[in-house]
């Protein structure tokens, strides 16, 4: 019996140990690694092994690269899937950042862009051996030009701030062709953080314009400041707060008098397409987010891709190559364009991002408006339930979004950080926190097509909980939350001394490595 | 729409809960004019079996059954089947930017061990997160260099890629750089003499590539003190990333550019890829992009979260170091498991044989009458033919035989007229190299 | 908390004189509004700063804030500690947690700023408006 006793103790504790194991404590794949086990065997080598002292002579790195993983393939599959098991993602719940459209990533999509024959291939590989990819991209040309009302596109920009670049740099050219490149792009209050920082490096001088009382851009203002060193305004439509830019022909009229141009940020296509198009309210330039609008995946931060859609006189300026149809009804690439301003990247564009994308509106083609439509409900059927819960501060319809304060709460000693790290205790990730600027302690929130009405429910209830919470336990919302594998991270630590990389522990010591 | 969890009921309940008639109210905020009546037009509805069907029409009308050549920047090879698993997971694959890091500590961890591994293989002392590909991380590295050192004058090699070299410009253009080129020497690196007489107090960056255009690697040391005695740093773009399974490490350069395709990412076509940021730690806050730290939370545990924010465009803005957001965190994930995979016998060995393919494919194609080498610097996987006809004839003759041959030098370099760029990796097969020097035999004895 | 006797100005530095030099801070109420201080960006020494530019910045995790001269001068000394420590500025705004110490090139200028009442008044009807 006393046996019995003292191992049921052990064992207990090992059980304990046990399961809090497998997921809990996963380490770094280095600190996994002991010398001699492999993952990875390659075929033999059919021709004779060369000599890599003789053939790189100085050159040749004398021993393999210190540190790097040694393991075997179960245990990179464990690796990381238990990391995987870490997050979350949209295949397991809402996310309702706003302007983010994290929507569901279809796996069709997945499945296409790596067939044999599309992710073979090699962009320098003859035109003639390369139709089928140039036909994916002419129809996905064809098919964003549709959504958008526009006249060309280039489908080059690697995600959306490249293509702001890209729209930005176009609109230079357009202005020193005409002889005066200008030196400001107006830029909303209420702006995404991409918008200022690709001005500065499109060489323009951000100036920023104040909205008015309602979140919309203030008509007056807008008079004021527009003159002849005015390259352009970027407006996000529907703004930041979700809202309509209503007064969207007269701000391009005004624009247009004075010979700047519109920029759209198209990041809120989301509550457009298919219900009307940019090109018809006097945009000039766009750039869209395939990796929201779209559907292709977040992957954690991308790749996204940024393709951008003029109007006809910013045609010649496009980067190279553009894609060109002959005749024949074959396609090319024409890199002879006198007037481009160059090429932003490399290659052509995320052909694997692009493919998903066109995947996308196929599976659609024209009831995507009922994604839209169905976006909007979301939006404003979550407003319309906690309007009186939460504050809001601009009033005006919401579209795909919806952009609440923390005013109420507040007044309990609650803010939207706080909100949003409870609401993680429920199964949501947060919302988007204190953005746009305009709006101090914002909650916004964009619940996109892909929510069930059970979803959008669960996700009202939460926020009635928690704001339930704010007022009669205010330090339950404050110390949130509750339920995650690590808590509350030290991120003012990991700032003030940062810790970018593992060192193996020779290293650490200062010996070679 | 499959797509779509609603029901028309579940609609019409919404619709009433909100208090609007018909879903055509919500949208009552877009002006009457702008409103479309009709339904675009667009191809589809498509089923998923026709969806697949349409792009596997597609991929039939490619290259299938061509043996390819090329390299010049984005290179074929194996790639573990266990790489796409991972990525196929629904956590890593539709998950969202870690900026919440308590729910997304697999992101950031694997974050960490991506940019871990890539100081390892360059010999720096801090990487980042990833930029959207090599061209564009050179770019940023250039500014970077801007920043660091306040000056505007750019020396780039001319045997870094032509492509790169154009993104390098088109940036260049509208900040006040000033791109000055420098020559190759007839070994096919990088003329010294020439840096040495351009190099002064003006200059932010040497910009070189290596191994560079041509395939030949560069003598780092020498440029770098040419640099570092100027007060300027050195910038090394790499495109072909596993070289470095077999090469020293660039720990010469102050920031090192590269492109991370080879690591575990199929060419579709021109993208996407993974550009990586590396440099030494003095130069962090200059640096683009996301980082992850290592930290712990209120227990002691151990955890990750983006760090250094404060240098990016959502809290600098027009302050930024650069307007980069979305940048290419499942390609680098693909690096990753794809590094771990290999481990450090493996990338080691997949670069041994792509140098022995390399070296017996240059072997076999010397023999071929009137075939020399272009260059004599040493070589990784890619090195440079001189042909006695124009290649761009000569390729048209291998296509019929099913052979993709080698990227033609004259577009980029007009007085290498005759001069072929020949990649082998370690997935071209000892008979397929054979039939390429036959067949280019065959292919030069046509009459012109 | 009594501000001590310095000068400040309406973006939250403070400036203590003493002939013609003077030290240069950010004020209790600046740091924190800004949080935990992560890093702290200062001039050279040697540096001429002009009233009212920046003469660097104050970054926490969230945020950055960048630093006005609150007038003309040169730069003599940079708090170095802040390097390693820049947690001093939150812990002491006033005193160890300085920033620069500069040779002031008109000390009858600081009669243009506001004294320590004058500023207690002016952050306490900020603190209403915000409320």
């Amino acid at each position: 019996m006393p046996v019995r006793s003292v191992l049921s103790n052990e064992m207990s504790e090992k059980i304990k140990a046990a399961s809090r194991h497998t997921s809990r404590n996963e380490h770094l794949i280095f600190e996994k690694s002991s010398p001699g086990k492999r993952a990875f065997d390659l075929p033999p080598l059919d021709v004779p092994a060369a000599d890599p002292k003789r053939a790189l002579g100085e050159f040749h790195r004398g021993e393999g690269v210190q540190g790097f993983p040694e393991v075997s393939e179960i245990e990179v599959i464990r690796h990381f899937t238990r990391l995987s098991t870490w997050n979350y993602a949209i295949d397991l719940g809402m996310y309702p950042l706003g302007s983010c459209t994290m929507k569901y990533n279809p796996r069709v999509n997945e499945f296409v862009a790596r067939l044999a024959g599309l992710a073979t291939e090699h962009p320098y590989q003859p035109q003639e051996l390369s139709q089928g990819c140039l036909r994916i991209l002419s129809l996905l040309e064809k098919c964003l030009l549709e959504i958008t009302g526009m006249e060309a596109i280039t489908l080059q920009p690697a995600a959306g701030a490249q293509g702001e670049l890209t729209g930005l740099l176009l609109v230079r050219a357009f202005h020193q062709k005409n002889g005066n490149p200008r030196n400001k792009v107006l830029i909303p209050d209420s702006a995404h953080g991409t918008n200022p920082a690709t001005v500065v490096i499109a060489g323009y001088e951000v100036e920023n314009i104040k909205s008015n009382a309602e979140g919309q851009v203030d008509i007056g203002k807008l008079r004021e400041q527009v003159n002849e060193n005015v390259a352009a305004l970027m407006l996000t439509n529907p703004s930041t707060l979700g809202i309509f830019e209503q007064q969207i022909p007269e701000i391009a009229e005004i624009l247009h008098s004075k010979g700047a141009l519109l920029y759209m940020d198209g990041a809120n296509m989301n509550a457009l397409t298919g219900v009307t198009r940019p090109g018809r309210m006097g945009v000039d330039v766009m750039h869209l987010n395939l990796h929201k609008t779209f559907s292709t995946p977040h992957g954690g931060g991308g790749p996204g891709a940024g393709p951008v859609a003029i109007k006809k006189f910013l045609e010649p300026f496009l980067p190279v190559p553009v894609l060109v149809e002959k005749p024949a009804g074959t396609f090319a690439l024409d890199f002879h364009r006198k007037e481009s301003i160059g090429r932003v990247r490399a290659f052509g564009g995320n052909f694997g991002v692009l493919v998903r994308a066109l995947a996308y509106i196929l599976a659609y083609g024209p009831e995507v408006r009922q994604a839209t439509e169905d976006a909007v409900l979301n939006a404003n059927y979550i407003r319309k339930q906690l309007e009186g819960v939460f504050d809001l501060p601009y009033t005006r319809p919401s579209m795909h979004e919806v952009v609440f304060s923390d005013a109420i709460q507040k007044r309990h000693g609650v803010n939207t950080m706080d909100i949003a790290k409870r609401l993680i205790d429920y199964g949501f990730h947060p919302y988007t926190t204190a953005f746009p600027l305009i709006v101090p302690g914002a909650l916004m929130i964009e619940p996109t097509e892909s929510e069930s009405k059970e979803e959008c429910d669960y996700f009202i209830d939460a926020m009635k909980s928690i704001a339930e919470e704010a007022e009669k336990q205010p330090e339950l919302v404050k110390t949130a939350p509750h339920t995650t594998r690590v808590r509350r991270l030290d991120e003012v630590g990991a700032a003030r001394k940062p810790i970018l990389r593992w060192k193996s522990p020779e290293k650490v010591s200062g010996a070679t490595g | 729409m499959r797509y779509l969890p609603k029901s028309p009921t579940e609609r019409e309940q919404m619709l009433a809960a909100i208090g609007a008639e018909s879903i055509d109210e919500l949208f009552a905020s877009v002006p009457e004019a702008y409103r479309l009546k009709e339904p675009l037009e667009l191809p589809g509805p498509l089923s998923e079996a026709e969806v697949i069907q349409y792009f596997q029409a597609r991929a039939s009308e490619n290259s299938a059954g061509y043996t390819s050549f090329l390299g010049a920047g984005i290179y074929a090879h194996l790639r573990s089947v266990v790489t796409d698993t991972i990525l196929q997971r629904g956590e890593f694959l539709t998950s969202y930017t870690p900026y919440q890091a308590e729910m997304a500590q697999g992101t950031l961890q694997a974050i960490f061990e991506f940019q871990t591994l890539m100081c390892q293989l360059t010999g720096q002392e801090v990487a980042n997160a990833s930029m959207y590909d090599g061209s564009t991380a050179t770019t940023e590295a250039v500014l970077m260099a801007e920043r660091v050192t306040g000056r505007q004058r750019v020396l780039v090699a001319r045997s870094v890629h032509p492509e790169y070299r154009d993104v390098l410009r088109t940036y260049a253009k509208n900040s006040g750089l000033h791109l000055v080129e420098v020559p190759f020497t007839p070994s096919g690196t990088v003329d010294l003499n020439a840096v040495q007489s351009l190099v002064n107090d003006d200059v932010c960056a040497v910009v070189v590539q290596s191994p560079n255009f041509f395939g030949a690697i560069e003598k780092l040391d020498g440029l770098a003190d040419l640099a570092r005695n100027a007060g300027a740093l050195l910038v090394v773009a790499i495109t072909e990333a596993l070289s470095l399974g077999l090469l020293k490490p660039p720990r010469e350069a102050d920031i090192v550019a590269m492109e991370g395709q080879s690591f575990g990412l199929a060419p579709s076509y021109g993208g996407p890829f993974v550009g990586v940021i590396a440099s030494r730690e003095k130069y962090v806050r200059q640096m683009p992009g996301r980082l992850a730290g290592q930290t712990t939370d209120q227990e002691g545990r151990r955890g990750f979260v983006l760090t250094l924010a404060t240098r990016e465009q959502h809290i600098r803005r027009e302050k930024a170091t650069s307007n980069i957001c979305t940048n290419q965190a499942l390609c680098a994930l693909a690096a990753t498991v794809h590094l771990s995979l290999l481990g450090k016998a493996g990338i080691r060995e997949m670069a041994a044989q792509n140098l022995a393919k390399a070296q017996f494919a240059l072997q076999e194609l010397e023999k071929v009458p009137g075939v020399k080498r272009g260059f004599s610097a040493p070589f990784f996987n890619e090195f440079v033919l001189e042909l006695p006809r124009s290649v761009r004839l000569v390729n048209a003759e291998l296509l019929k035989s099913k052979i993709i041959g080698p990227y033609v030098l004259g577009a980029a370099y007009p007085e290498l007229t005759k001069h072929a760029l020949v990649c082998v990796t370690e997935t071209i097969p000892r008979s397929e190299i054979e039939r390429f020097a036959t067949e280019l035999k065959m292919a030069l004895e046509v009459p012109v | 908390m009594a501000y001590p006797q310095y000068r400040y100005t309406p973006q939250h530095e403070w400036i203590n004189a003493k002939g013609d030099t003077a030290t240069i801070g950010i004020t209790d109420y600046a740091q924190h509004e800004l949080g935990d201080v992560v890093f702290v960006e200062l001039p050279a020494v040697g540096a001429k700063l002009e009233k009212g530019k920046s003469l660097g910045s104050v970054e926490s995790v969230k945020a950055v804030s960048d630093i006005y001269a609150p007038t003309s001068g040169q730069v003599i000394e940079a708090n170095g500690e802040l390097q390693n420590q820049p947690e001093t500025i939150n812990s002491d705004p006033h005193g160890a947690g300085w920033l620069v110490k500069i040779k002031l090139a008109d000390p009858a200028d600081l009669h243009t700023l506001m004294d320590a009442a004058a500023y207690e008044a002016y952050i306490a009807e900020k603190k209403e408006a915000s409320a």
